[in-house]
C-alpha cells in the first residue's frame, strides 16, 4: 500500500490559524493574569495574518487536497476573507460589551476563534465527512459561547435550546449524509454527483437522503418551518453573541448550501428545487410578516434574518451559476449589514441596559444625530432601498430568480419586502420622530466601536454607489469553475 | 463648448454633496446652514438656465448626454440626458428648489440644518428620476427620494406626522417594486436596462398588459390617481410648507413624467387597450374629487385635493390620445392633449407650489389652517391676498394664467375624443372655480370676525420676493406658452408616433 504525502499548501491559512488559536489557548492562562486585552489583540492579530496569507496565495483555480476531502478556489477564498472581515468587527464589537457587561474573558475570542476554524473548513469542504467535522468546529464553539456568562439565565436558556435543536439538526443532516452515501457509495462530492448522473443509484433512498440533508440545511440557516430556535437564542444570547451568531455563520451557511446543492446534488435539482421553492416563500413570508409585531430588535432582527435567508435562497432556487453568485453576494451583504445593525446594538449598550429594545432607541437623532444616521442607513439597506448596497443584493437575486422563470416568487419576494420595510420604517421612526425618555447624549461603548459602526454603515452607503466590483467579485468566482 | 461639460451631473450632484456638507457643517450654526443652502440652490438654477438657453429644439433625440459604465455584469450605465419632455420639468425642480428653501428660511427653527441638508438632497434626486436614461439609474433615484421625504414629513411634520409619513412611504413603495420587476424582465428580454433599448423592443401582448399594469401601479400612487390617491391628502397635511411645496410641485410630477417615458412608448399596444381605465380613473379624479375638495374645511387639504382634481387632467390629456385617433384618423388633436398634459404639470408645478406657500405665510401667523378660523385677511394683509388671489384665479383655470392654458388645451382635445370626455372634464372649470373662489371669499374677504386676523402683518421682504417670481412665472405662462410648448414640440410628436406604433 503505497502512501501520497498530500499537499498542504491549500489548507495553509487553516492550519495557521489552528497552531495560533492553540497557543493563545494555552498563553490566555498566562496572560489573563497579567495583560488584560493581550487575548484580544492576538485574536485580532491572528485574523489579520489568516486574511493577509489567504490573500498573498489567492486561489485563482480549484486545488483539491487531502484525498479530496479540502478544495481551495476563489469561491471559497472569498467567503473567507469576508467571515474575517466580518469577525474583526465582531470582535471590536464584542471586547467592550464584554467588559461593560462584566463578564470579560479571554475564552470568548478564543472559542470565537474556534468558530472561524469551524466555518473555514465548512466552507472548504470537499466531502461529507468534513463538512460534518466543519459545522460541529462551529457549532460547538457557539453553544459555549452563548452560556458563557454564567449568571445570565437567559442565556443559558438560549444556550440549552440552540444546543438541543443545534443536535437534532445535526442529526438530520448526518441521517441525510449517510443515505445518500448508501445510494452512492460515495462521500466525496465530485464523486457523488458522477453516481448520480449516471443513473445507477436507488432512487428513493436517494429523494429521501436529499430531503433530509435540505432539512438540515434550513435548520441550520433557519430558514422556515425550521426556524423556531432562531428568534428566542438571538434574543436570550448576550448581545455580543447574538452579533456573531447573526453574521459569520451565514455565510458559512452558504458556503455548505453551495457545496453540498451544486456541487454534490446537481443531478437532483428537480428533487430539490421544489424544496428550496418552498423554504424559500415561507421564509420570506413569515420573517416578514411576524417581525412586525416585535419590540424587541434583537428578536426582530431574527425575524428579519429569517426572511433575509429567503431572499438569499431565490438566487438558489435558479441552480445556475449566476444564481449562486446572485446568492453569494447577497449572504455577503447580509453579513455586513448585520454586523453593523447587530453591532449597534452591541456599541450601544451598557451596563444595565442591553438597548435591544425598539424604544431604547427612540429619539436617538436627538441624543447623538451621527449614530442616528448610521442606523439608518443600516436599516433602509436592511430593507433594500436603493442607493444602500441592500437593495443591490435583493435586485440581483429577483433578477436571477425572473431568469429562471419564477417571476411570481419574485412578485411574492417584492410585496414581503414592502411589508418588511414597514418594520424597519418603525425604528427609523422611533429613532427621528419619537422623544427620548433620557434625552442625555449617548455615546458608543468606545471609540472603537464608533469606529467600527461607522465604517461598516458608511461601507454599505459606498458599496451601494459603486456595487459593481463586489458583484464582479462574486460572479468571477463562480464563473472560473 | 457647453456640451462637452457634464451639466446634468452637476445638477444632480451639486445639492446632494452641498446638502450633506449643510448636514455638517450647519451643525450648531442655522445661519452657515441656511446660506450656504441658499447658495447651492440658486447656484443649482443659474447652472440649469442652459438647459434650456443651448436646447436644439428642432430635434426629438436625447441631448446633453452623458455614459459612463456603472455595474458592466448587469449591462447598467449611468446614463443622463434630456429631451423636450424631462428638460422643463428639470428647470421646474431647481426653480422650485431655491423658493423652498427661501420659504423655510425662518419657519424652522429645530435642527435647521438637517432640514436644509434633506430639500438639497431631494433637490438633486428629483432632477436624477428627470434625466436619468438608465431604467435602474432611475429607480434608484426614484426610491432614495422617499429617505429625505419621509424624515422631513415626520420630523417636522404636523400632529398626526407618522402616521401619513409611514403611509405615505408605503403607498409609493409598493407602487414602485413593481415597476422594478418589469424592468428587471425587460432586462431578462433585450440585455439592456436601457430605457431606449426598452422603448424600441417588441413585446407580446400578455406581457404588455403586465407590464402596463406594473407601471400603472407605481405611477398612479405617485401622481397620484384615485383610488390610490389617499396617500395624497394625509402627507400635505402633516407636511411641512416645503414639503407639500415639494410633493406638489415636482414629486407628483414624477408619476406623469413616468407615463411618457414608459408607459406609452414601452407597452403602446397595451396603452391603447386599456386607454378606458386611466381615463376612467382621471374622469372620477377630475370630477368627484374636486367635489370632495368642495367640503373640506382644512385649506391645505382643500389645496391637496385639487392637486389630485389636477393631475386628472394629465392623465386624461395623455391618454385621449387613441380615442382622437380612433375618431379622426390624424394624431393633430392628440398632439394638443398631450402637450396640454405637459404643459398643465409645469403650470401646477407653479400654481401649486404657490398655494401651498401662501398657506404656509397664514400658518405661520395663525398656526391653523381651518377656513372657519379666518375672515377678512384683506384688511390686514393686502400684499398677500393680492397674490394669494391671483394664484386662485390660476387654480380655477383664469385665461391670462398658466393655469388656463394645460386645461383649456386638454380639454379641446378630449372634446376630439367624446363629447362626454370634454363635458366631464370641462366640468371642472365649474367645480374648481366653486371650490376655490369659496374658499377665496370665506378666508380673504368679508368682515374681520377673530381677533388673531387683526394682529396679522402683512408679507416681510422675503415672502413678498418668493410670491412675486411665482407670480411672474405664472403669468408669464400663461400670456405667453410658445417658448414652452416649442421646446416640447419634437419630442411630443416623436413620443406620439412611439405611442400609436405598434408592437406586436
Amino acid at each position: 500500500m503505497n502512501f501520497v504525502i498530500p499537499s498542504f499548501a491549500p489548507a495553509i491559512p487553516e492550519m495557521v490559524l489552528l497552531g495560533l488559536i492553540s497557543f493563545i489557548l494555552v498563553a490566555d492562562t498566562f496572560w489573563s493574569k497579567r495583560y488584560q486585552f493581550a487575548t484580544y489583540y492576538a485574536t485580532q492579530i491572528t485574523l489579520v495574518v489568516v486574511g493577509y496569507l489567504i490573500l498573498s496565495s489567492f486561489a485563482t483555480t480549484q486545488v483539491i487536497t487531502f484525498d479530496g476531502s479540502f478544495v481551495r478556489d476563489s469561491f471559497a477564498d472569498i467567503l473567507k476573507l469576508f467571515t474575517i472581515l466580518v469577525s474583526l468587527g465582531i470582535f471590536v464589537f464584542s471586547r467592550e460589551y464584554l467588559l461593560q457587561h462584566k463578564f470579560y474573558s479571554g475564552e470568548f475570542f478564543i472559542l470565537g476563534l474556534f468558530g472561524v476554524l469551524g466555518m473555514f473548513v465548512m466552507i472548504s469542504a470537499h466531502n461529507m465527512i468534513t463538512m460534518f467535522i466543519g459545522l460541529e468546529i462551529m457549532s460547538l464553539a457557539m453553544y459555549a459561547m452563548i452560556a458563557l456568562r454564567k449568571d445570565y439565565g437567559q442565556g443559558l436558556e438560549a444556550a440549552m435550546k440552540y444546543f438541543v435543536l443545534g443536535a437534532l439538526a445535526t442529526g438530520m443532516l448526518l441521517y441525510g449524509f449517510s443515505m445518500i452515501y448508501g445510494a452512492t457509495g460515495s462521500i466525496t462530492f465530485p464523486e457523488m454527483a458522477k453516481v448520480i448522473a449516471s443513473g445507477n443509484v436507488d432512487s428513493v433512498v436517494l429523494s429521501f437522503g436529499v430531503v433530509f440533508v435540505v432539512i438540515g440545511l434550513a435548520f441550520k440557516l433557519g430558514a422556515v418551518p425550521f426556524h423556531m430556535w432562531m428568534p428566542d437564542v438571538y434574543q436570550g444570547s448576550p448581545s455580543a453573541v447574538t452579533l456573531y451568531l447573526g453574521t459569520a455563520p451565514k455565510i458559512a451557511g452558504f458556503a455548505m448550501l453551495y457545496r453540498l446543492l451544486e456541487e454534490a446534488l446537481p443531478g437532483l435539482v428537480k428533487d430539490w428545487q421544489s424544496l428550496i421553492i418552498m423554504i424559500s416563500i415561507l421564509s420570506m413570508v413569515v420573517g416578514s410578516l411576524i417581525a412586525i409585531v416585535q419590540d424587541n430588535l434583537k428578536r426582530m432582527l431574527a425575524y428579519s434574518g429569517i426572511g433575509h435567508v429567503g431572499f438569499m435562497l431565490l438566487g438558489v432556487i435558479a441552480a445556475t451559476p449566476e444564481g449562486y453568485s446572485a446568492s453569494m453576494f447577497y449572504v455577503i451583504v447580509y453579513a455586513l449589514t448585520g454586523v453593523a445593525g447587530f453591532g449597534m446594538i452591541v456599541a450601544l449598550s451598557k451596563t444595565g441596559n442591553e438597548f435591544d429594545k425598539i424604544s431604547d432607541f427612540a429619539g436617538l437623532n436627538a441624543r447623538n444625530p451621527w449614530l442616528a444616521l448610521m442606523m439608518l442607513v443600516i436599516l433602509f439597506s436592511m430593507a433594500g432601498i436603493p442607493p444602500f448596497i441592500g437593495f443591490w443584493a435583493k435586485i440581483i437575486v429577483i433578477e436571477e430568480v425572473i431568469k429562471a422563470g419564477f417571476t411570481w416568487i419574485a412578485v411574492i419576494g417584492v410585496i414581503m419586502a414592502v411589508i418588511s420595510a414597514f418594520y424597519y420604517l418603525k425604528v427609523v421612526k422611533a429613532m427621528y420622530f419619537d422623544k427620548p425618555e433620557d434625552e442625555s447624549p449617548i455615546e458608543t461603548t468606545s471609540s472603537g466601536s464608533n469606529w467600527a459602526v461607522s465604517f461598516f454603515a458608511l461601507a454599505l452607503f459606498v458599496l451601494g454607489l459603486v456595487p459593481s466590483s463586489l458583484i464582479d467579485l462574486c460572479y468571477q468566482s463562480l464563473k472560473v469553475m | 463648448m457647453l456640451s462637452s461639460y457634464p451639466i446634468l451631473s452637476t445638477l444632480v450632484w451639486l445639492p446632494i454633496i452641498g446638502g450633506l456638507l449643510v448636514l455638517f457643517a450647519g451643525r450648531n450654526n442655522d445661519t452657515v446652514a441656511k446660506w450656504l443652502s441658499l447658495a447651492v440652490a440658486v447656484l443649482t438654477f443659474v447652472l440649469s438656465i442652459p438647459l434650456w438657453t443651448n436646447f436644439d429644439t428642432t430635434t426629438a433625440a436625447m441631448q446633453f448626454e452623458e455614459k459612463v459604465e456603472w455595474i458592466p455584469m448587469f449591462n447598467i450605465y449611468y446614463h443622463l440626458a434630456v429631451d423636450g419632455l424631462s428638460m422643463p420639468l428639470v428647470l421646474l425642480t431647481t426653480f422650485t428648489q431655491v423658493l423652498v428653501i427661501a420659504s423655510a428660511w425662518d419657519v424652522i427653527k429645530e435642527r435647521v440644518e438637517q432640514y436644509m441638508g434633506a430639500f438639497l438632497i431631494m433637490g438633486g434626486i428629483m432632477v436624477g428620476v428627470f434625466v436619468a436614461l438608465d431604467s435602474i439609474l432611475f429607480y434608484v433615484f426614484w426610491e432614495a427620494l422617499l429617505i429625505p421625504m419621509f424624515i422631513v414629513i415626520g420630523k417636522w411634520g404636523g400632529p398626526r406626522r407618522v402616521y401619513a409619513t409611514m403611509k405615505f412611504f408605503l403607498y409609493t413603495f409598493f407602487g414602485s417594486v413593481f415597476m422594478l420587476i418589469s424592468f428587471i424582465y425587460m432586462y431578462y428580454q433585450s440585455g439592456s436596462f436601457a430605457i431606449l433599448d426598452f422603448q424600441a423592443m417588441q413585446l407580446g401582448m400578455t406581457v404588455q398588459i403586465l407590464i402596463f399594469i406594473a407601471f400603472l401601479l407605481a405611477f398612479a400612487v405617485k401622481i397620484p390617481m384615485f383610488p390610490v390617491h389617499t396617500w395624497l391628502p394625509d402627507a400635505h397635511v402633516e407636511a411641512p410648507t416645503a414639503g407639500s411645496v415639494v410633493l406638489a410641485a415636482i414629486m407628483l410630477k414624477m408619476g406623469g413624467y413616468g407615463f411618457v417615458r414608459f408607459s406609452l412608448p414601452i407597452t403602446p399596444d397595451a396603452s391603447m387597450t386599456l386607454d378606458w381605465l386611466v381615463i376612467g380613473l382621471s374622469l372620477i379624479a377630475i370630477v368627484y374629487i374636486g367635489i370632495v375638495a368642495m367640503v373640506q374645511s382644512d385649506m391645505k387639504k382643500l389645496v391637496a385635493y385639487s392637486s389630485i382634481s389636477h393631475m386628472g387632467f394629465v392623465t386624461l390629456g395623455m391618454f385621449v390620445l387613441y380615442d382622437i385617433l380612433e375618431n379622426t384618423g390624424s394624431l393633430q388633436g392628440a398632439q394638443i392633449g398631450m402637450e396640454g398634459a405637459m404643459v398643465q404639470m409645469i403650470s401646477h408645478g407653479f400654481i401649486s407650489g404657490a398655494m401651498f406657500l401662501a398657506i404656509g405665510v397664514l400658518y405661520d401667523r395663525m398656526h391653523t389652517r381651518e377656513i372657519s378660523a379666518y375672515s377678512g385677511v384683506v384688511n390686514k394683509m393686502p400684499w398677500f391676498v393680492f397674490f394669494a388671489v391671483l394664484f386662485s384665479m390660476a387654480n380655477v383655470g383664469l385665461p391670462g394664467t398658466s393655469g388656463f392654458v394645460g386645461e383649456f388645451m386638454v380639454i379641446i382635445s378630449s372634446f376630439k375624443a367624446n363629447l362626454w370626455f370634454g363635458t366631464l372634464a370641462a366640468l371642472t372649470l365649474v367645480i374648481g372655480a366653486a371650490y376655490t373662489l369659496w374658499m377665496v371669499k370665506r378666508v380673504y374677504f368679508g368682515p374681520i370676525t377673530n381677533e388673531n386676523v387683526e394682529q396679522l402683518s402683512d408679507l416681510n421682504k422675503r415672502e413678498f420676493a418668493i410670491m412675486a417670481i411665482l407670480a411672474v412665472a405664472v403669468v408669464a405662462l400663461g400670456v405667453f406658452p410658445a417658448p414652452l410648448m416649442e421646446v416640447m414640440h419634437t419630442s411630443v410628436e416623436n413620443l406620439l408616433v412611439q405611442a400609436t406604433t405598434s408592437k406586436l
